[in-house]
């Protein structure tokens, strides 16, 4: 065996001596202590929520009802430069909405005054989520499709992905914007990136999205994973539309017609 | 000893400029923060945490509460040492409380950022109590 001398000594006692400091740093806090202490009271739960907005019976001013309360509940700034605009839910023709439509026949000519209200569509094969390199965007157990605002390090990659234009980016600091703060639900800082994301603070809470509240019916929200719910009922029965179907994303949001 | 004058010349001058930051601090030791407690929070009587679990580890239990209620859909927290549900929730809980930020949370933050770098971006996004 190595003779242990003064050299050799004082470098293994002065290692056990960092090994015993770096195991302190992680005896803090234990997180099992954080994870038992779950509780999930009120949650509403779902295989895989959707969405189903009813064209033939929503109107302008009920989609405008939507939009304020939704960006208002979420502290969307109002930035007035087109440029710069962040919008979670908002209004588009149905020509720019449905694209993909028979040159000789589509529905345009029946809807072609109709402003129909977009929003994020939480694709069930999310473009979005496969692009983002932090994770910021992921897809819940339930289906809808998240930002964690803590990990968004704005590089848009997103924005590229999604193929209907549902994100936003804060290119200045977004609070002067915002007319009236909500102060039970954070804002954004510059350089992230936002969206709809189906009320989903609201829903751990028990409560339905806001726009589906706002919506006077028009607007219905269920679980499509299950067999029993009224949003499969409804699909189940009515023709619908879903946007750029080809493209395989899978949107959960259903326009009914 | 060579150049005896030389040396103690040095040494003196040496020591002077070791010294001169303690010389110059004497009986000026910075006041010593205590973040004061709001009425609501008095009231309370109990947080979360014990006070001294707390004062350590709000830190952990933030990142704990983030990841929570961002990636697990947790927004509920059984707080066993209060026997009470706390929606999990900085602007709803916390401040909630504790409405006096700028004695609270600064007291401590801006006295350790003046020389650890303890400036949390928190409130960026996060809602500050108003004042």
């Amino acid at each position: 065996m190595e003779k242990v001398d003064r050299r050799v000594f004082l470098k293994i006692a002065s290692l056990s001596l960092f090994g015993l400091s770096a195991g302190g740093l992680f005896e803090i806090v234990n997180p099992e202590d954080f994870k038992n202490n779950i509780t999930s009271l009120k949650k509403l739960k779902a295989k895989r929520w959707a969405m189903a907005i009813d064209l033939t019976i929503i109107n302008d001013g009920i989609i405008k009802n939507c939009i304020n309360k939704c960006h208002f509940i979420h502290n969307v700034p109002n930035m007035g430069d087109k440029q710069h605009e962040i919008k979670w839910i908002w209004l588009e023709k149905y020509s720019t909405v449905f694209n993909e439509g028979d040159k000789n026949f589509n529905l345009t000519t029946l809807y072609k005054n109709k402003n129909i209200p977009v929003l994020c569509n939480h694709c069930d094969n999310p473009p979005c989520v496969r692009v983002c390199p932090t994770k910021a965007t992921f897809k819940r157990d339930d289906g809808i499709v998240v930002m964690d605002m803590h990990r968004c390090i704005g590089c848009r990659f997103c924005m590229a992905a999604c193929p209907y234009g549902s994100r936003s980016f804060n290119w200045t600091d977004p609070r002067p914007y915002i007319v009236k703060i909500n102060k039970e639900y954070p804002t954004r800082e510059k350089g992230v990136v936002e969206k709809c994301d189906f009320c989903m603070e609201r829903l751990d809470k028990g409560e339905m999205p806001v726009c589906v509240e706002e919506s006077e019916g028009t607007i219905s929200f269920g679980d499509i994973g299950n067999k029993n719910s009224e949003i499969y009922n409804i699909l189940s029965k009515r023709s619908f539309l879903r946007r750029k179907e080809s493209l395989g994303s899978r949107p959960q949001v259903f326009y009914l017609i | 000893m060579y150049d005896k004058n030389k040396i103690l010349a040095a040494l003196l001058i040496g020591m002077a400029i070791i010294l001169l930051p303690f010389w110059l601090n004497i009986g000026k030791r910075d006041k010593l923060t205590e973040p004061k407690l709001s009425e609501k929070a008095k009231l309370a009587k109990r947080c979360i945490l014990p006070k001294g679990e707390i004062r350590s580890t709000h830190q952990a239990l933030l990142v704990e509460w983030r990841d929570l209620a961002v990636r697990e859909g947790q927004r509920f927290y059984y707080s066993k040492y209060n026997d009470k549900n706390f929606e999990i929730s900085l602007e709803n809980t916390c401040m909630d409380c504790h409405s006096n930020k700028k004695d609270f949370c600064d007291e401590c933050h801006s006295y350790a950022g003046l020389t650890g770098g303890v400036l949390p971006n928190c409130w960026n996004c996060h809602n500050e109590p108003e004042e």
